[in-house]
Formats: C-alpha cells, sequence, structure tokens
C-alpha cells in the first residue's frame, strides 16, 4: 500500500464541515421534535381513536417500517411534484424524516403503551379524568418513561440515517464530505473524517437524550 | 423516443429487483458467518478479543451505513485495486450485518441464566460443550425472531447501495424516472416492491414471537 494520507485539506475545507454539522443537527432536531408528537397522535389514534382512523394508522406504520428511508426520500422529493406537491430540499428531507420517525415512534410507543395494565384506564376514570386525561397522565407518560431509551436509540438511527439527505442535496455533513472530495480528490480521508464527526455526533446525542430522560421523567416508581 | 408503459416500468424495476435480493442474501449470510465469530469472541473467555468485539459493534452501530460504504469503496481502493461496487457494496453490508447480528445475538446467549453455566461447568463440560448442549439450545429460540426482523433491515439496507453506484432496485428506480420522467409512479412501484419483500419478513419475525412466546415466558 504505498498511499500517503493527507488531510492538509482540513484548513480550507473545515468551515464546510462545520455548517454539514449544523444542518445535520438541525434535521434531526427537528425531525426528532416533530416525529415524537406525530408518533404520540399515532399511538392515541391506535389506543382511542375512533375505528377509521385506526385503520388508517396500521398501513401507514407498515409502508413506512417495511421500505428504505432512501425510497421514501426520493418519493417525496422527486415523486410528489409528478402530482403537484413541489418542495425544496430541506422541507423535502425534514418531511421524509418526521414521517420515517413517527411510524417508528408509533410502534415503539405502543408497545409501552400494552405493557399499561388494563386497570390504569379503570383507575383513572374513576378519578373522574376524562379519557384524554387518563390516555396523557397515567398511560402515556409512564409508558415513555419505560420505552425512552428505544425512542433514543431510533433518534439517533434517524440521525445516521438523515446522511442520505445529501442525495436530494441537502447541504448536510455528508454533502460536504462529497463536496470536499470532489474537490480535494482525497476522497477515503474525507470519509474517514466526516465518519468520525457522525460516531462522535451519536455518541454526545446518547448522552443528551439520557439526560433528557433523566430530566422529562424524574424517579417516579411505575413499575 | 421509446415509450414506457406501465408494465415496461413494472418489468424492468422487477427485472433489477433480483439484484437487491442476490445481494441481500450475500449480505445475511456472510453477515451471519461474520457474526458467529464474533459472537464466540465476545462471549468467550478472551478480555482483549471481548474488547475488540464491543468497539467494532460501536463502531459499525454509531456510524452511517452511507459513510461505511464510501470509505468501503474507497478505502479498497487505496490498496491499488480497481473496486467495482458489487465488492465494496457486498465488503460494507457483510461488516455492518456482522455488528448488528452480533449484537441480537449476544442478548440472546446473556439472556440464558448463570445457574446454566455453572451447572454445565460442574458437569466438567468445556466451553464449546456448554455452548452446544446447553446455552445454544435456549438462545436459538429467543434468537429467531429478532434475527429475521434484522433481516428486514438488510434488504432495506441494500437500498443505499445504489449510492455508490451498485445497480439494484433503487438504482433502476433513478434510471426508469430518467427515462420515463415519470417518478411519481416509479418510485410508488420501488416502494412496493421493497414493501412485498420487507413486509411477509417481518410478519413471520412477529408470528415466529408469538409462537415461541419468548417475550412473556417469564412473567
Amino acid at each position: 500500500m504505498r498511499y500517503h494520507f493527507d488531510f492538509a485539506w482540513l484548513g480550507e475545507y473545515y468551515p464546510m464541515l462545520i455548517k454539514g454539522v449544523g444542518i445535520t443537527l438541525e434535521l434531526t432536531a427537528v425531525g426528532a421534535v416533530f416525529g415524537i408528537a406525530l408518533a404520540i397522535a399515532c399511538a392515541w389514534a391506535r389506543a382511542l381513536g375512533p375505528r377509521w382512523l385506526r385503520l388508517l394508522i396500521v398501513p401507514y406504520v407498515e409502508l413506512i417500517r417495511n421500505t428504505p428511508f432512501i425510497v421514501q426520500l426520493f418519493f417525496i422529493f422527486f415523486g410528489l411534484p409528478g402530482i403537484g406537491i413541489k418542495l425544496g430540499e430541506m422541507p423535502a428531507a425534514n418531511l421524509a424524516m418526521v414521517i420515517n420517525l413517527g411510524a417508528y415512534g408509533c410502534e415503539i410507543i405502543r408497545a409501552g403503551i400494552q405493557a399499561t395494565p388494563r386497570g390504569q384506564f379503570e383507575a383513572g376514570a374513576s378519578l373522574a379524568m376524562t379519557p384524554f386525561q387518563t390516555f396523557w397522565h397515567v398511560i402515556l407518560v409512564p409508558s415513555l418513561q419505560r420505552i425512552w431509551p428505544a425512542l433514543s436509540s431510533q433518534i439517533i438511527i434517524v440521525m445516521l440515517g438523515s446522511a442520505v439527505v445529501s442525495q436530494i442535496a441537502a447541504e448536510d455533513l455528508t454533502f460536504a464530505a462529497n463536496f470536499i472530495q470532489s474537490r480535494s480528490f482525497r476522497a477515503f480521508e474525507a470519509y474517514f473524517v466526516s465518519t468520525t464527526i457522525y460516531l462522535l455526533l451519536a455518541i454526545i446525542l446518547r448522552q443528551l437524550l439520557s439526560g433528557l430522560g433523566r430530566v422529562l421523567f424524574p424517579r417516579r416508581s411505575v413499575r | 423516443m421509446i415509450q414506457f408503459t406501465t408494465w415496461d416500468i413494472l418489468r424492468n424495476l422487477l427485472y433489477a429487483t433480483r439484484w437487491t435480493i442476490l445481494l441481500s442474501l450475500v449480505s445475511f449470510i456472510g453477515g451471519g458467518l461474520l457474526g458467529m465469530v464474533l459472537l464466540y469472541l465476545r462471549t468467550g473467555r478472551r478480555r482483549a478479543a471481548r474488547i475488540f468485539v464491543k468497539y467494532y459493534v460501536e463502531l459499525f452501530q454509531g456510524t452511517p451505513l452511507l459513510m461505511q460504504l464510501f470509505l468501503a469503496f474507497f478505502g479498497l481502493g487505496l490498496f491499488g485495486i480497481d473496486v467495482p461496487a458489487w465488492l465494496a457494496a457486498g465488503t460494507a453490508l457483510i461488516l455492518w450485518s456482522a455488528a448488528f447480528l452480533t449484537e441480537i445475538w449476544r442478548g440472546c446467549v446473556e439472556s440464558v441464566v448463570k445457574g446454566q453455566w455453572e451447572a454445565s461447568a460442574s458437569l466438567g463440560m468445556g466451553y464449546a460443550q456448554q455452548m452446544r448442549h446447553v446455552i445454544l439450545p435456549q438462545a436459538l429460540r429467543v434468537a429467531v425472531p429478532p434475527t429475521v426482523g434484522f433481516s428486514v433491515q438488510v434488504v432495506k439496507g441494500t437500498a443505499l447501495t445504489s449510492i455508490i453506484g451498485f445497480v439494484e432496485l433503487s438504482k433502476a428506480g433513478t434510471a426508469i424516472t430518467n427515462a420515463t420522467f415519470e417518478p411519481f409512479t416509479v418510485y410508488g412501484f420501488v416502494a412496493l416492491i421493497y414493501f412485498a419483500l420487507c413486509w411477509p419478513l417481518s410478519k413471520s419475525s412477529q408470528m415466529l414471537e408469538r409462537k415461541l412466546n419468548v417475550a412473556h415466558r417469564n412473567h
């Protein structure tokens, strides 16, 4: 192997990498917040919603969970303009990530809800809570606490999966790496550096999410 | 200009689907074999090997599969060989699958209670015998549903190989879109074909979980 590694390009191109990290984090934050909101709405609809809504949620969740993210992204970005819905690259990337996390999150939260004993609903009702209050305070919050580790993992998977949005020219970290390798011809080094950044982001995000879990769900005896 | 009928689109997509299926099989089987070796090291008695596999898994689970594909594509090129897309795709997907399968199976081996190890050790069994006669028969029951479930991730993972130029279902979708200017129909079909491949696997994973009833055995 007579290859000389060269990282001299870092001096010139590091602002691009930083900007890319910013976009990746922005996509992840938007995806996580709205994705979890969608997941909660879907989990509510599946548990307590009207029948027609329940019948819609199941195919949505199954369709998203059984197709690749990149195909979902291409369908939104390239396919939807075919029927008159045009989205820019960032809105399309955001929408794809929200829809994706919404489906996985719905399934994760549903598992938490199913683990809630039936008597909890009745206990809530006997305290004169409305069905929505019972859902929120008695069912949802303890369920979220239970499944928070799984949901955190899914958010990290979505963050790593967002590397694909570079394919529709959203200027995330992978886009920066692609750009740098095409200019500096240092492909391996560019991808090596960006992969390391992704690894660090994943490690930091995991710590942040577990800290957030401790803040959102202070110690309460649930089980 | 050639006119594409809907049937032409579907036929060409199905034609490309065989490469998705082939790559999925190679990745899953190759990843499974490598995963078994890594599992042996991860649960074995040598500390250095355990730590190595632990970081291997962390590395592959903590970085995007797309980056792994790029690194395989350009990394193999550093050795001065001309890397065809299928070689980079297969290498990266095998290494990636092995990491996930090792982690899944480690959980299954560890779900067998410690007393079983001690009981079999007290019968004078060595590590290989313990695994073969006591631990694996119990761990396999737990392992089947999540392993089948992971095969869905492998099929979906192959879609990313289109980016490094491997011609499979997604890449065919892009190519046919460029020829027909009907992205809605083409990507709709692409999604449905992936669904047709993945959904039966997802469902059988769920059914196996219910049948083997491993989730609720101890409750």
